[in-house]
């Protein structure tokens, strides 16, 4: 096995605005990212020999991508993996490069949410029996964060604080990120102090619904030197698929095994020993807030039970040791499902092309992204590593 | 010889009481929760029936009620599947009239007379809809009693029965009915209960060659508590003879109610004591046994005492007159329209779903719930038995108190439940506060209706802290 580890490179990458796109189509928001991604690398559709599209709930087939491109009879692939999908669909085009199959691939991730009417994800489910209680996401993480608070024996008040302080942190880089859903601080008070959604989490520990798309251009790093000199390298890909539900008594749900696994994938391709030191800054999956600081723990960021010490000190701040979610994260930039694991690498190659603007950080060379899609218990866990060239 | 070998009840954890906002009465009542109906009670008190006896025994069950959720499609047939009994058994509906309690009583003790069946399960519920405010809603009460009539092992033997059959229209729902419709009270009383109860007693004793003072308890039907006294002084009775109607504390249970009080009487655990129950609609059953030096033993069931003294008062009329969808709100929280269930998936998953079995690996003994095909610590493939989860104790491991997901009672419990026996599942709980449930609650779980769509009633287990008498 060689791994992916500097075998493609990304050339050329595109963000819709996210938010409320109450006047644009899923078709709209993708030719807003593809667009922006083709000018990046400087390439048309018609350079492009095969796609993928990650999608939840916006399409069935990857046809729709080819239909709003006018992409030219090439193979697309629609790929659907949970809250992972964008990053599999990147995933699934990086690997048909590393085989040799293509010079030149798309990757989009596209998803449109506020159509439904509903407030919350509302995706219908296939009917069945219909018997499993309804568990809607913030629940589904509230299960966890009871648990982590009992486990470790934290006082309600001073749990709440922490996952205050994780949502106030990406409120502020937020207002940092023109294309985010929320630009606007909220402070750790007004977090603590909001609305039960579903307890102990209040409105402010989740994440934006959104509509938005992103898009990524995908080459060998050969083909990438006659692009552009600031192309970014692929060093790791993980992918960890949970299979035991919650039907394992000895499950405590305060740490999630297919972060862990995708994470230690991700890392060996790469030859990653100390994440925290190497890594210079991480977009992982804050769904909700529970689910970042349980995150910090799986990804080895933090020692087990201790990452609230890190959030008091400041770690993942965009001035800290290893900052996390720079463009605001799910919580702010939002959360179309479909788009966000590329969304994230976006953030991740603008940072490390020294493009990040007010949020740039000083001279990174190593970033991860990491998706967290299903239930706890049940996970699909996407983790990506990209770094920039020699 | 045939009678009574078990008897147990159920009655739901809420009351209507002096304390309730809203609700003008000195006395309190049972009401069943938003997700209870007369097959969900049927099912618990058939578990505290068959507490500690095995279930395969079992060779019938019967289900006596006024409120079937189906018109057509038998309710016993869901009783005895989620109560895990089995296939070879007969099962029958005896609705339509408030007598079918007894009825379903004497139905089972003919059976076992003729050798057709040596044990079978009778089980009595209902939970009838006054109109709000009105005087049915105030006196009636929600719940359901059961009893194993055997051949052997009898704590209660049959000691006669007599019957009257006379249509009369004085308490009726047609179909498409919601609430109770009564004709004339004093017509009701003087003409039908007072004349035709006076009537079915006075032939029983005629024909067993009793009197009045050979009867220890009296298990009598009645209307309300003021009726009660007077019918039981009219026909003869001493007060000490009477078994408590137990109006102010539960309401006139339907069907159930005289075998409530029944149940009730057995509790006393006294041997060589005549009981007398006695039903009343379209006619009257009174039906005598004899207790036997058994029923010193005692019963491993709540029965009624139990689930009386673990009641809990509700704060508000409102939150009942929305639970009975009699105050029709807005719903709290906006969410996509309950899909029907496919049937084709309910009849397959029916083992899990409906007798909650989960499956114990042969191989190396993990429990899992729901069953799986491999296992899901040693991956075996296709090698487990079924294990009923049903009837074990569990403990919260984590849970959620959802206030999106549109539920009756906001905010919805989402528990992570750990059975004792192994095993763990992600389930509602109910009949809960919000501020008991806690980490390392002590739960039992109970048979719940989900939501009716395209008219099928979707039933599935929830948790519940764990019912014990005060």
């Amino acid at each position: 096995m060689s791994g992916i580890k500097d075998r493609v490179a990304v050339i050329g990458m595109g963000c819709s605005k996210f938010g409320e796109r109450w006047d644009s189509s899923s078709s709209d928001l993708i030719v807003e990212a593809a667009y922006e991604a083709f000018e990046d690398a400087g390439i048309e559709g018609k350079d492009v020999q095969a796609a993928w599209l990650g999608t939840v709930g916006s399409f069935r087939t990857g046809q729709p991508l080819a239909a709003a491109l006018k992409l030219d009879y090439i193979p697309i692939t629609r790929v659907e993996n949970a809250c992972a999908t964008a990053t599999d669909a990147f995933r699934n085009a990086c690997y048909a490069v590393a085989a040799g199959i293509y010079d030149i691939v798309l990757a989009v991730g596209v998803e449109k949410l506020k159509d439904s009417g509903f407030s919350g994800l509302a995706v219908a489910e296939p009917a069945g029996a219909d018997v499993n209680p309804p568990v809607p996401p913030p629940s589904q993480f509230a299960l966890a964060a009871t648990r982590y608070f009992h486990q470790y024996d934290i006082p309600y008040e001073e749990g709440k604080m922490t996952l205050a302080q994780i949502a106030a942190k990406n409120h502020h880089n937020g207002t940092m990120s023109p294309k985010a859903h929320f630009q606007r601080e909220v402070s750790a008070d007004q977090v603590a102090n909001a609305p039960m959604v579903a307890w102990p989490l209040g409105l402010f520990d989740c994440c934006g619904v959104s509509d938005g798309a992103a898009a990524a251009i995908i080459t060998t790093p050969e083909i990438a030197k006659t692009f552009r000199d600031d192309y970014i390298l692929v060093k790791g890909l993980g992918l960890s698929v949970g299979a035991f539900g919650i039907m394992r008594n000895d499950w405590d749900f305060t740490h999630f095994p297919e972060s862990v696994r995708a994470s230690q994938a991700a890392y060996q391709e790469a030859g990653i020993s100390d994440p925290r030191q190497e890594i210079d800054l991480a977009m992982v999956h804050d769904c909700f807030t529970i689910t970042e600081l349980i995150i910090y723990e799986d990804l080895g960021f933090s020692p087990r039970g201790r990452a609230s010490d890190d959030v008091a000190a400041g770690t993942f701040s965009l001035e800290g040791e290893l900052p996390v979610n720079t463009d605001g994260g799910l919580k702010c930039f939002g959360h179309p499902i479909g788009a966000s694991g590329i969304r994230m690498i976006y953030e991740v190659y603008k940072q490390l092309q020294g493009k990040a603007e007010k949020r740039q950080l000083k001279d990174p060379t190593l970033g991860l992204t990491h998706n967290l899609g299903g239930r706890p218990g049940s996970f699909t866990c996407s983790v990506a590593l990209f770094g920039t060239r020699d | 010889m045939a009678g009574i070998s078990a008897s147990g009840a159920y009655i739901p954890r809420y009351r209507l009481g002096p304390e309730t906002d809203g609700w003008d009465s000195p006395g309190q009542r049972s009401i069943a929760n938003f997700d209870e109906d007369s097959v969900s009670m049927a099912v618990a008190a058939g578990i505290d029936c068959l507490r500690g006896r095995a279930r395969e025994e079992i060779d019938g069950l019967l289900f006596a009620s006024t409120t079937p959720p189906y018109a057509e499609k038998q309710c016993a047939s869901i009783i005895a599947t989620a109560l895990d009994l089995r296939r070879d058994i007969f099962t029958a509906d005896i609705t339509d009239v408030l007598r079918a309690g007894t009825t379903a009583l004497k139905s089972a003790l003919d059976s076992v007379v003729a050798g057709s069946a040596k044990h079978v399960l009778v089980v009595a519920s209902d939970n009838r809809q006054g109109a709000p405010k009105g005087e049915a809603e105030r006196n009636s009460g929600d719940g359901a009693a059961a009893f194993v009539i055997s051949n052997e092992g009898i704590i209660a033997e049959q000691a006669g029965f007599h019957t009257i059959t006379e249509s009369l229209i004085d308490t009726w729902r047609s179909a498409g009915d919601r609430f109770i419709r009564s004709w004339e009270d004093r017509f009701a009383i003087e003409e039908g209960l007072e004349r035709i109860l006076a009537e079915a007693i006075s032939g029983f004793f005629d024909k067993e060659g009793l009197s009045v003072k050979d009867v220890a308890k009296l298990a009598l039907y009645s209307p309300d508590a003021r009726r009660h006294g007077q019918l039981a002084r009219q026909l003869g009775f001493q007060a000490d003879q009477v078994q408590d109607p137990l109006f102010g504390r539960m309401g006139n249970t339907g069907t159930a109610f005289p075998l409530m009080l029944l149940a009730s009487a057995l509790e006393d655990r006294a041997p060589d004591q005549l009981l007398l129950a006695v039903s009343y609609g379209d006619g009257s059953d009174v039906l005598g046994f004899r207790t036997t030096p058994n029923i010193a033993a005692p019963g491993s069931g709540l029965s009624v005492s139990g689930y009386l003294d673990s009641g809990q008062v509700l704060d508000s009329y409102e939150t009942y007159a929305k639970w009975r969808d009699v105050w029709l709100t807005d719903s709290a929280s906006r969410r996509p329209q309950a899909q029907a269930p496919s049937v084709t998936a309910m009849w397959r998953e029916s083992d899990q779903n409906i007798k909650f079995h989960g499956a114990v690996c042969n191989q190396c003994g993990y429990v899992q719930y729901p069953p799986q095909r491999v296992c899901v610590e040693c991956q075996t493939k296709d090698d487990s038995a079924p294990v009923r989860l049903s009837d074990k104790p569990g403990t919260v491991f984590t849970y959620s108190l959802d206030y999106l997901a549109g539920t009756v009672d906001m905010p919805l419990a989402i528990a992570v439940v750990d059975f004792e026996a192994g095993g763990r599942v992600l389930c509602m709980m109910t009949d809960r506060e919000v501020d008991e449930v806690k980490i390392g609650l002590q739960v039992e779980m109970s048979f719940r209706k989900l939501r009716v769509v395209n008219g099928i009633h979707n039933y599935y287990w929830k948790a519940v802290p764990v019912r014990k008498a005060a």
